[in-house]
């Protein structure tokens, strides 16, 4: 397993297609905290799985105008798909070409398995990388060590 | 961890100070809530008075619009110190959820449809509802349904045998 990214390193840039036809990169939110959720796969099994929970915690994000972004290797019709099915209200990214491209940055892909880690990263107004946290696969991480960081990123 | 500990304030069937306590955070709607509401009878029996269990409301409205209103309602129920009534009456009919499940749920409970409709409407229980949903984001809390025992998560998963054995091992 290669080893996430840490505190205080910058955060790598990218941009990545956000929905079919369009690109975000992680530039233009500069001035305001990023949460990067990388996630194995859409379609997760799992009911009220990790985004679940998140998509619902948004407006507690929101109080520190932090801005959330999901990435999986999924393509974007995928994501575009799936996140209506699910009523996802924040953008997911699509790592697809070349595959696991942004992943091998953070040191979030998993070689063997060809999909993202499940891995948060709490990126700070500067673009510097504050908090990162990689949970067992099957594991939900949950959104408590994101919203502890975000606390503690005024400090 | 459990970050809200568990207090009078809570939904608690049994001795606060058991040995054992069975914490849920469940949404009303959750197919996999639903399976676990009869598992969880069945792990009481076989704890009898080791064990209390408590739950709170993790409602994930975005996918689960029924989720919110449900637990509104038990928690008007709550009011009427009718909570575990209303809490079981809806997982006993989840395939019917809705407003009117809820409101004829209330009526069989001898308490007031209309008043019922008044506080959703008015989502006069919202507050109490946010703020289990929010304490168990805190504690980490991951999905539907999540249990913590005597404050540890309990991942995996929460078959019969799972959940007793999870129990069983935090008794020791």
């Amino acid at each position: 397993m290669t080893q996430l990214l840490q505190p205080g390193t910058a955060a790598p840039d990218f941009a990545l297609p956000v929905t079919p036809d369009q690109k975000l990169s992680l530039r233009e939110l500069r001035g305001r905290p990023v949460i990067l959720v990388f996630y194995p796969s859409d379609w997760s099994p799992v009911c009220g799985d990790e985004l679940g929970v998140f998509n619902e915690i948004l407006p507690e994000f929101a109080k520190f105008n932090a801005e959330l972004l999901g990435i999986s290797v999924d393509g974007s019709w995928c994501h575009d798909a799936f996140a209506k099915d699910r009523h996802l209200h924040f953008p997911l990214l699509a790592d697809f070409e070349p595959k696991g491209a942004v992943a091998k940055k953070y040191g979030a892909y998993r070689e063997a398995d060809g999909f993202c880690e499940r891995a948060l990263f709490l990126i700070d107004a500067k673009g510097v990388i504050r908090w990162s946290y990689c949970s067992p696969v099957a594991v939900n991480p949950g959104a408590d060590g994101v919203l502890a960081a975000l606390e503690s990123l005024g400090k | 961890m459990l970050k809200v500990p568990v207090t009078s304030d809570d939904h608690i069937q049994g001795d606060q100070k058991a040995p054992a306590v069975l914490v849920e955070y469940g949404d009303y709607e959750c197919p996999h809530c639903g399976h676990a509401y009869p598992i969880i009878k069945s792990v009481q029996k076989h704890f009898g008075n080791r064990l209390a269990f408590v739950f709170r409301n993790f409602p994930l409205s975005q996918m689960h619009p029924n989720a919110e209103p449900a637990a509104e309602a038990a928690e008007f129920a709550d009011g009427h110190k009718r909570f575990w009534e209303m809490h079981d009456g809806i997982f006993e009919n989840q395939e019917n959820l809705g407003v009117p499940l809820l409101l004829e749920l209330a009526e069989e409970l001898k308490l007031s449809a209309p008043d019922l409709q008044t506080a959703l409407n008015g989502h006069e229980y919202a507050p109490r509802v946010r703020n289990d949903f929010l304490g168990g984001v805190r504690s980490g809390v991951n999905g539907t349904p999540t249990f913590f025992i005597n404050g540890h998560r309990h991942d995996g998963p929460f078959e019969f045998e799972d959940l007793v054995a999870a129990i069983t091992g935090r008794l020791s």
